[in-house]
């Protein structure tokens, strides 16, 4: 495998930390006036995603990850584990609950997400930054009451819960950011 | 190929660049301490094993850009210059980032029978003219380490001092030499924990002394007669009480020329014409090189030097 130099880190660079993978987040060049140069580097930690802060010596280097970020079609889970598909070799990988963590609240069947490989095992599942989905759960809605600013509680078809504006009903489509976990907008009337 | 052609910094921040240059000479003026324009190229450069300097190549000649004014200054003090000053550029090579870049101004002066201790006064007057509410505070090495780390700095065992630096940078730290262990613990430890202002550090170990004389502090032990200058928790400034006995000089230059060859760093030759200056004699004198780019960095609350370059090196 091959390994960055600490002057070639950049954010976004995946490489091994005590046994773990890592993405680089940020790489601060210091260097006291008569003393020795290093670099502060903040690295998160993608089996736990910890945040660590490390300083090491200029010019020392660290192994590249076997880290790849791939768009896959979800597919289906069977209770245990999640299924993926790459669109083009139709190549087929599941995940554990594990990896897909809080993308779990956010997925259905057919979405294209980012499943991130180390050693070409799904290491963690980023679900699309929006997504459209149907409310199964809510009160009723308020139908003289669009102008008011309110906001209620609504739980999606993937189980994710959130705040929604007080005249939407079940059954209607809504759009949420998944970064956030924020409303977006109504995507059709029912 | 990136065609981006603007400035980094604001026009405005551009206009206070050249304010403070202009009083930064009118400070010295006054003082009549003499401005000196040293070359920034010479055939000769320092051996500092922590300074790499940028090699210069024409068809004829080889030689260095300057990593300081600081050995051109020198042989101007043997030859009766009085105090001076000099305002300019100074390269280094492989330093770039937020508070670095390869060409940098720096301003160096050296006042003649003064010990380090007056010339942190000096320093202090200098950033309030330009800066009025400044506050000022000033502390020992030994007593700001200690109140962060509770080891002696200059008496605490090696292995305590790495141990420290494993727990607070990496394990890359496990073997590493006194001076890199202090320098990382100050940096990572201590700067962040100064107060806010311009803050003048004295009496540095005896093992960062680089061109400072070595004398015993208050309590017995043997520190540098070093100071470092911190504006807002960043390295602003380096002043010395300077070495002035040539052989121990020589001495120094020997050692780090054995430092760059255990580093595996380029082999660097001692600056001969420097040498015999201190051997024919430069009178007791206290001397600073102080950051402006890190200064106006301070004074317009920019992030990062490329906000008050005309143009970083990434401009370039």
């Amino acid at each position: 495998m091959a390994s960055y130099s600490t002057n070639e880190f950049r954010s976004g660079m995946k490489v091994m930390l005590d046994g773990d993978p890592c993405n680089i987040l940020e790489n601060e060049f210091v260097k006291p006036g008569k003393g020795q140069a290093f670099n502060r580097v903040k690295l998160r930690n993608l089996k736990t995603a910890r945040v660590l802060e490390k300083t090491f010596k200029s010019g020392e280097s660290l192994e590249a990850a076997d880290v790849i970020d791939t768009d896959m079609q979800y597919l289906y889970t069977d209770g245990d584990f999640w299924y993926f598909m790459e669109p083009d070799s139709f190549e087929q990988h599941q995940a554990n609950e594990k990896a897909v963590g809080d993308a779990l609240i956010w997925l259905s069947e057919q979405d294209m997400c980012v499943v991130t490989l180390y050693n070409g095992a799904p290491l963690s599942v980023t679900p699309p930054n929006h997504v459209e989905l149907e409310i199964v759960e809510t009160d009723p809605g308020l139908r003289g009451d669009t102008a008011q600013g309110g906001s209620k509680p609504a739980k999606l078809v993937t189980g994710a819960v959130v705040k929604v504006p007080l005249f939407l009903d079940q059954g209607e489509i809504v759009r949420v950011d998944t970064r956030t976990g924020e409303y977006q907008g109504r995507v059709s009337a029912k | 190929m990136t065609t981006q052609w603007q400035p980094g910094s604001s026009l405005s921040a551009l206009r206070q660049r050249s304010r403070v240059f202009a009083e930064l000479r009118q400070f010295f003026q006054q003082r009549q301490v003499m401005e000196v324009d040293v070359p920034l190229m010479s055939s000769a450069t320092v051996t500092d094993h922590n300074i790499e300097s940028i090699q210069a190549r024409g068809a004829e000649l080889a030689g260095y850009l300057q990593s300081s004014p600081e050995y051109f200054m020198k042989r101007l003090l043997a030859a009766g210059s009085g105090d001076i000053f000099s305002l300019g550029k100074a390269f280094r090579d492989g330093e770039s980032g937020r508070r670095h870049n390869p060409e940098f101004t720096l301003l160096e002066w050296y006042r003649c029978d003064w010990n380090e201790h007056q010339l942190m006064d000096e320093v202090a007057e200098l950033i309030t003219a330009l800066m009025p509410d400044i506050a000022v505070r000033r502390v020992s090495y030994a007593d700001v380490f200690y109140q962060q780390l509770q080891v002696d700095p200059h008496l605490g065992e090696l292995q305590v001092l790495r141990s420290l630096a494993v727990a607070n940078a990496s394990s890359s730290w496990a073997d590493e030499t006194r001076a890199n262990c202090l320098d990382l613990l100050f940096s990572v430890v201590v700067e962040p924990k100064l107060d806010a202002g311009l803050v003048l550090v004295y009496d540095y170990p005896a093992c960062q002394s680089a061109l400072a004389e070595r004398a015993e502090d208050s309590q017995g032990r043997l520190v540098s007669r070093r100071f470092e200058a911190f504006l807002n928790r960043v390295e602003l400034a380096n002043g010395y009480f300077e070495l002035t006995d040539a052989v121990e000089q020589a001495a120094r230059f020997a050692e780090d020329q054995l430092l760059r060859k255990d580093g595996g760093k380029p082999e660097v030759a001692a600056d001969q014409r420097l040498l015999a200056a201190i051997e024919a004699g430069i009178p007791r004198c206290a001397g600073v090189a102080l950051g402006v780019d890190r200064l106006l960095m301070q004074m317009v609350a920019a992030e990062s030097l490329d906000q008050v370059m005309p143009f970083s090196w990434s401009r370039c």
